[in-house]
């Protein structure tokens, strides 16, 4: 299980980049939910999310999820090209995986990459 | 094995768990009197006078096999269907009640609902098609729901042609109940001259969907490309409800740029019964499949390599993604379903172009000959396929009262539906229907029109 440091973590396994605005999922997330094969992001350029709202929804073969934002504020970029290419998501969660990107908002309750890691263990158990 | 569903051991077993000693403590609550009441039934019919009887109460139907000449359709059409269709849906693998769609005890369910999907989409000319719905109705207002999880509900009008056929609308505007979405077109006053290009100046940017019939409700065929095109300059959907005969003749919706292909599939070597049960077709692009309702079979390979079929793209449908999926609907005819498929490959491209053009050319000879009768006129000059409205000018239901005296069923009181068509009736002919059939409906109408 990888959880870069850089970035923090909310407990329905999202992360967001405060040095960035993006969020996305992580790794253990597309790792539990396997082959994902359909991606749809639920907002646009220029709305305004809170923390909690779903900002996408995500099917693999057995399972489908939303996904909640983990930071709220103005919707500054959607990746609009995880829709064509959903597996993006299990090879590469953090980097071109990431779902939205918001400007001038603050984290939810969030966990940094150690205290996840630890959440995660505990789980697997 | 055994009908009887407990042994009295189990019986008794279950009376000691429940805490009463016998059957008749169990049913205590109900009061003695009404325990057995005497139902004063006549005696007992042996088998023999039990089918009597009800040979005598089935003769009192008539039927369009040997009694009558029907020229009734509005969206339910008399073809003739080959027998092995039904030899092949009353084999016991597929008479069953519930589809089951495990893959490790039904890959021959799961083929036949593959190679129903297969023929569908190639019919339709689209990418893909689901397992089907109950019928053309709720397949259409399956084709609002998509278009309404497309846009995610932020597209609120659905653009229903007054030329969709009225119990289709009736349905669609039950299902967006309580949606928050406004239906625009859907209006019986309408002019029906009017051309289908003049539903577009009502698509605006908040439109998400278009709903045209190909045939339309009256039989009249249109190219729907310039109008789908101007539905998706303002990025709007649209949905062709299509008659499966007469995509054998003319150009798919798929062609045309469509993006749902829904429709009824009983035309396909279904009895039409008493109006059902039937089947829905309902095909779509690959990009909207994610959003599409119903049950999808793919085919794939086992774990030693052969070729095998399957239930995909489930986590989309309802029992797994719940109140974010795009219908609460998983259920398909698969029996129906499958009847259209025999009768389908039983007829090939080739057969099934024959129907349509005899459809077309004995509707062609009829409208010639009835728009020759005084005092009676083919009411729209536009390209039709096998259905027409006439105007017979006296009431729809007097005509049919004296056609029926004459062995035949005529055609659908239009005025019941559309005001300005009273004294209208809509005819379909078929490849069921002989020179003569059309002969004597001309020959009994023209009687009509002299008394």
């Amino acid at each position: 299980m990888n959880a870069p440091a850089s970035l923090k973590y909310t407990k329905s396994d999202e992360w967001f980049d405060p040095a960035t605005g993006a969020m996305g999922i992580t790794d253990y997330a597309q790792s539990q939910l396997s082959d994902i094969v359909f991606v749809e992001i639920l907002v646009d350029e220029g709305d305004t999310v809170d923390v909690g709202k779903a900002i996408a929804s995500v099917e693999s073969v057995k399972a489908s999820a939303e996904i909640y934002a983990s930071a709220g504020g103005k919707v500054s970029a959607v990746n609009k090209g995880l829709s064509d290419k959903p597996e993006t998501l299990n090879s590469d969660p953090y980097g071109e995986g990431w779902m939205v990107k918001v400007e001038g908002g603050a984290a939810g309750d969030v966990m940094d990459s150690s205290a996840y890691e630890k959440y995660c263990e505990e789980r697997s158990h | 094995m055994t009908y009887i569903p407990i042994s009295p051991k189990e019986r008794d077993a279950m009376l000691e768990t429940v805490g009463v000693k016998s059957l008749d403590d169990l049913f205590e609550a109900v009061p003695a009197k009404h325990r057995f009441p005497m139902l004063n039934l006549p005696a007992a019919l042996t088998e023999m006078e039990a089918m009597q009887e009800l040979s005598n109460l089935a003769q009192a139907n008539e039927n369009v096999r040997t009694d009558l000449i029907s020229f009734l359709g509005a969206g339910m059409y008399n073809h003739y269907i080959p027998s092995v269709v039904d030899h092949i849906l009353r084999r016991g693998e597929f008479y069953t009640a519930y589809t089951p769609y495990q893959p490790e005890i039904s890959q021959g369910t799961l083929q036949a609902i593959f190679e129903y999907q297969s023929l569908m989409a190639a019919l339709t000319g689209m990418d893909v098609s689901n397992a089907s719905h109950y019928d053309g109705a709720t397949a259409t207002a399956e084709a609002v729901s998509l278009a309404y999880a497309q846009f995610r509900g932020k597209r609120k009008k659905v653009i229903v042609s007054p030329t969709l056929h009225p119990q289709y609308r009736a349905v669609i505007r039950t299902y967006v109940q309580g949606m928050e979405l406004e239906l625009a077109g859907d209006d019986p006053n309408t002019s029906l001259d009017s051309q289908p290009d003049e539903l577009a100046n009502l698509i605006d940017d908040n439109t998400s969907l278009l709903v045209v019939q190909y045939p339309d409700f009256f039989g009249r065929v249109y190219d729907y490309t310039k109008l789908i095109e101007a539905a998706h300059a303002r990025g709007a959907l649209v949905c062709v409800v299509a008659n499966p005969t007469a995509l054998a003749l003319f150009k798919t919706p798929g062609s045309m740029g469509a993006d749902i292909v829904v429709g009824d599939g009983q035309p396909l070597g279904i009895p039409m019964w008493y109006g059902g049960p039937s089947v829905g077709f309902f095909t779509t692009r690959k990009s909207f499949v994610h959003k599409m309702a119903g049950r999808l079979v793919g085919e794939t390979v086992d774990n030693r390599g052969q070729r095998s079929y399957v239930l995909t793209l489930t986590a989309r449908e309802q029992h797994i993604k719940r109140e974010r999926a795009t219908s609460n609907i998983c259920t398909n005819q698969g029996l129906i379903a499958l009847g259209t498929a025999v009768y389908l490959s039983l007829l090939g491209k080739k057969g099934l172009r024959q129907v349509a053009e005899l459809c077309y050319q004995k509707a062609h000879y009829a409208a010639q000959q009835l728009s020759k009768i005084d005092g009676m006129g083919l009411c729209f000059s536009e390209p039709f396929f096998h259905e027409f409205a006439l105007c017979v000018n006296r009431p729809v239901a007097e005509v049919n009262a004296h056609l029926l005296d004459h062995g035949i069923l005529g055609g659908y009181d239009l005025g019941q539906d559309y005001p300005a068509l009273k004294d209208h009736m809509l005819i379909a002919v078929t490849e069921m229907n002989s020179k003569e059939d059309i002969d004597t409906l001309v020959h009994v109408l023209s009687e009509v029109s002299h008394d």
